[in-house]
């Protein structure tokens, strides 16, 4: 017999109900029960960091969060940064730093970085760009490339006017 | 746009929007989920293996052992070194009486849903008798353990070290570590509807071999089965080999008649996928009066693990063919001893056998330069084969192929290194201390390998739209194939890269592929990408010649078109000469076959050879035995870059898996044989808080005269050196008279060198 609970979540703006087990996390939710695929899994113990979304603007790994916990919940996934066809400005730098290689831990570093960069607008050093980068595991780049990313989208969001 | 631009990579969109592809993002409708049940001892008797608990659990559909599978299939070598016979030493797809490693699968279980599966799998009894296990190869208690002995070498090395001025001699081991990439393993079998064909999804690097051998295991027409192009996140050696899980899922599909898929988890990849690296040296090198090399011994011990997979014994044969390096050694003799040990079975992992053999002699070489007294640059100045001396044949074979190290200037390379290290205030940075901090520099130098043939074939055509297609053996690994085959094909048919669409690794595309793997996909499969796409440069020319009533030689192709020299209005877009080419076309001759397109095999019987230098700055506090590495430069010749944002990529990414392997990463065991790296809290991959930031210096001075562009690979040149020039750097660091004796340098065992240095006299 099933424990099943029903549950209502928002993702990227889109609203969804579903019936999970307890048990089933929030990562295989996203992933199996609704086809965001984005999101990836490289240990499923948390340290990775493959798997992070931004659940109610913190970032989160989604395989330690429980779907059940999501209940209620607003959920950005990388599926709802880019505007249709445009890429996020955070994206593009990504693809200009040559930040991602194979692309896997690509998503979970992306709303990393969203979510941080959305709370706090301030440009930041390579150094804390390092620190926050730290959080999640790649396997390709050695990481210059994602700080650096990072470090320039920081200091073009925090520019009071548009570059010509 | 073409050859040589920092293109952004192709891959990026669909990858940054999380639009890829990987394996467990493809599912079909009805799958089924399998779990692998596998052994929790690293060695016993299986003396009952009971599944019927297992099948009756809710939403289980079959449950399989050794005893069901047709004819108890082994998985053979794929890179056999001739004069080895591994065939006792090959490992089941199942284990059956006996079991050799923990992790070792022996019963699969398919179900509804993955939770379940797991579930149901705890339900599987085991019982095992256990033996004692094997576990340090060097001590392996009988012959049984040997799988192979090799040696490699030439010249009189016994003479050599009888009337040496000097002779140096080191131990250092290395240690078990692997590729780990991010994603896990995933495989998707889904059978047709007759039960006659089956697709897969995340087969890659040797996908047509891979195909082969599972035709011939299924007793199957090679051509039922096709392998889908995806993304893979991260190769590095281990993703793409045939594993007992090759077997089982599409088998599973075929018994079953259902999709099938099997996504692998972390703790099960940690003990399940190809470990490597795990080697014990003992290396020797006999010097004249004037610091020069009269000959070079290393004796090697390679733990291989309970099995011989698919790459047999290749790894170590590399170790010994290559490890003489770039320098001048009239007499050579490297032997090595393959023990099989209850652990993980070993495979490739990137620059395999040379980041070992690399170690090994340049940290004998920096031990030397203590010895006699010379500084460790000037040591190897004088050791270096000069650029005269290139082509520099060595009377040895590695991987069937003769060891000819094609061009270079190696003493340039290293010029430009040192000078480039100390532009960076590399050396005046290692000169400082503080307290208990103790800084030191190292270096290191270095050939790869890479273009390992024997052929590649690539299909390049253009579709009615205009659009150009490439049709590659390659696969995509997350090294940005698409991007530089995209460029090559830009380049020789004058077209934006962004308007090629690439198709690396789906067998039914390109049948005659050999894969991506020993740094082959730019050199080979480039080459032949090159050729076929010269070859619908050359149609094109002579289709429009046709259909303008021009000549051939007045004829260009730019910009997507050719055109008349000198009349701007006579112009033919590739799409217009692709319809031209279609069936039915009036500009056909009879019996002219229709297309715009060709398919060219790039054939090669040698590697082409780059080198290069590393060169790093560490930090090490004696009080914990903690290693920093504060400043890391590879300088690297790479003959000619395609794309070198994607090669100053391949090495800074190299450097920071080096580094890993060098201070962090270690499958380690107990006295049982249980790992004790099961998760990534002990499996300790670097973090953005370890990777300093890598300069790279690279270098394009040296085309390889081994294929039409000359180029070399690129992948494995940015880890190579890693292990010996960060061992020099904490040897420096220290004050170390001898070896740090092993790697990783792990914060315990650079505690004991600091006490061994402070008993010695060393600087800690």
């Amino acid at each position: 017999m099933k424990d099943r609970h029903e549950i209502r979540l928002t993702v990227n703006g889109r609203e969804h109900e579903l019936a999970v087990e307890a048990r089933r996390t929030l990562a295989d939710v996203l992933r199996h029960d609704l086809g965001y695929t984005g999101t990836h899994l490289g240990c499923e113990h948390g340290i990775c960091g493959a798997c992070t979304v931004i659940l109610d603007d913190l970032p989160v790994r989604a395989c330690l969060v429980f779907g059940v916990q999501a209940d209620g919940a607003q959920v950005r996934t990388v599926e709802g940064l880019a505007d249709g066809d445009q890429l996020s400005d955070l994206q593009q730098a990504f693809s200009d730093h040559h930040a991602l290689q194979c692309g896997f831990c690509t998503p979970g570093f992306l709303m990393l970085a969203e979510a941080y960069l959305s709370e706090d607008a301030a440009p930041l050093t390579e150094e804390q760009a390092r620190d926050l980068v730290a959080a999640n595991l790649c396997r390709c780049t050695g990481y210059q490339g994602i700080i650096d990313a990072i470090v320039a989208t920081a200091r073009a969001r925090h520019k009071p006017w548009p570059s010509p | 746009m073409g050859i040589g631009a920092r293109l952004p990579r192709l891959e990026d969109p669909r990858l940054l929007r999380g639009r890829g592809r990987f394996g467990d993002d493809i599912s079909a409708p009805g799958q089924l989920w399998a779990r692998i049940v596998r052994s929790p001892s690293a060695h016993g008797h299986v003396r009952a293996l009971d599944v019927t608990q297992a099948i009756k659990a809710p939403g289980i559909a079959a449950a399989v052992t050794a005893d069901d599978l047709p004819g108890r299939p082994v998985i053979p070598v794929r890179l056999a070194v001739a004069g080895t016979d591994l065939s006792a030493f090959l490992q089941p797809v199942l284990a059956s009486d006996t079991v050799r490693y923990v992790g070792e699968p022996l019963a699969v279980l398919v179900g509804d849903d993955p939770y379940a599966c797991e579930d149901a799998a705890e339900l599987v009894e085991i019982d095992i008798a256990g033996r004692p296990a094997v576990l340090d190869a060097r001590n392996a208690p009988d012959e049984r353990h040997t799988a192979a002995e090799l040696t490699r070498g030439y010249g009189d090395v016994d003479g050599a070290f009888a009337r040496a001025r000097h002779v140096v001699r080191i131990e250092l081991a290395v240690g078990r570590h692997s590729g780990v990439p991010l994603e896990p393993r995933c495989l998707l079998a889904v059978p047709g509807p007759d039960r006659g064909t089956l697709d897969i999804f995340g087969m890659t690097k040797v996908p047509v071999w891979n195909r082969d051998l599972l035709a011939d295991m299924l007793g199957v027409d090679e051509t039922l089965i096709r392998a889908h192009a995806i993304d893979a996140g991260g190769g590095f050696g281990v993703r793409g080999e045939f594993y007992p899980e090759d077997f089982l899922i599409p088998w599973l599909a075929m018994k079953t008649g259902r999709p099938v898929k099997w996504a692998e988890d972390r703790a099960e990849h940690l003990v399940a996928v190809n470990h490597s690296r795990q080697q014990y040296h003992r290396v020797a090198a006999a010097f004249d009066t004037g610091g020069r090399i009269l000959g070079l011994t290393d004796d090697i011990v390679q733990d291989n693990g309970a099995y011989c997979r698919t790459h047999g014994v290749a790894v170590p044969e590399l170790t010994a063919a290559m490890l003489p390096g770039p320098y001048r050694v009239p007499a050579y003799r490297g032997r090595v001893r393959v023990v099989l040990t209850n652990k993980t079975p070993c495979g490739t992992y990137r620059a395999p056998g040379r980041f070992e053999g690399t170690a090994a002699r340049e940290h004998l070489l920096d031990v030397a330069a203590t010895q006699l007294g010379v500084d460790p640059v000037e040591l190897r100045e004088r050791n270096l084969l000069s650029r005269a001396e290139m082509p520099h044949q060595r009377p040895v074979s590695t991987l069937g192929t003769e060891l000819i190290l094609d061009t270079g200037d190696y003493p340039a390379l290293l010029a430009a290194a040192v000078k480039e290290a100390d532009r960076l205030g590399y050396r005046a940075q290692a000169a400082g201390r503080t307290g208990s901090w103790r800084r030191g520099f190292g270096l290191a130098m270095f050939v790869e390998k890479s273009g390992l043939g024997p052929q590649e074939t690539a299909d390049v055509s253009v579709s009615r739209s205009g659009a150009v297609h490439v049709y590659s053996g390659g696969t995509s690994v997350g090294q940005g194939i698409e991007t530089v085959l995209a460029q090559i094909t830009a380049d020789a048919l004058g077209v934006d890269p962004r308007a090629v669409r690439v198709v690396a690794g789906d067998t039914a595309a390109q049948p005659f592929g050999s894969g991506s793997w020993a740094s082959r996909s730019t050199v080979v499969g480039g080459s032949a990408v090159h050729q076929a796409a010269t070859a619908v440069r050359r149609r094109a020319i002579e289709l429009a010649a046709r259909i303008l009533e021009a000549s051939e030689e007045d004829l260009d192709l730019t910009d997507g078109a050719v055109c008349v020299r000198g009349d701007p209005g006579a112009r033919l877009t590739l799409a217009d000469l692709a319809r031209a080419a279609a069936p039915a076309s009036r500009y056909l001759r009879g019996g002219e076959p229709a297309g715009l397109s060709a398919r060219r095999r790039f054939e090669v019987s040698h590697m082409t050879y780059p080198y290069g230098a590393h060169a790093a700055v560490v930090e090490v506090d004696t009080g914990t035995g903690h290693v920093r590495v504060l400043r890391y430069l590879v300088a690297y010749e790479v003959g000619r870059a395609i794309n070198p944002m994607l090669v100053e990529g391949q090495l800074r990414g190299g450097v920071a898996q080096g580094i890993g392997g060098t201070l962090l990463e270690e499958f380690r065991y107990d006295e049982q044989g249980q790992p004790q790296a099961i998760t990534f809290v002990e499996y300790r991959l670097p973090t953005a808080a370890e990777i300093p930031p890598v300069d790279v210096l690279l270098s394009q001075d040296a085309p390889s005269p081994g294929n039409p562009l000359g180029v070399m690979g690129a992948g494995e040149g940015g880890i190579n050196a890693v292990g010996a020039a960060v061992a020099n750097a904490v040897r420096d660091a220290l004050g170390l008279p001898g070896s740090v004796g092993e790697l990783p340098l792990t914060p315990a065992r650079v505690t004991a060198l600091c006490a061994l240095c402070a008993r010695q006299g060393g600087h800690a």
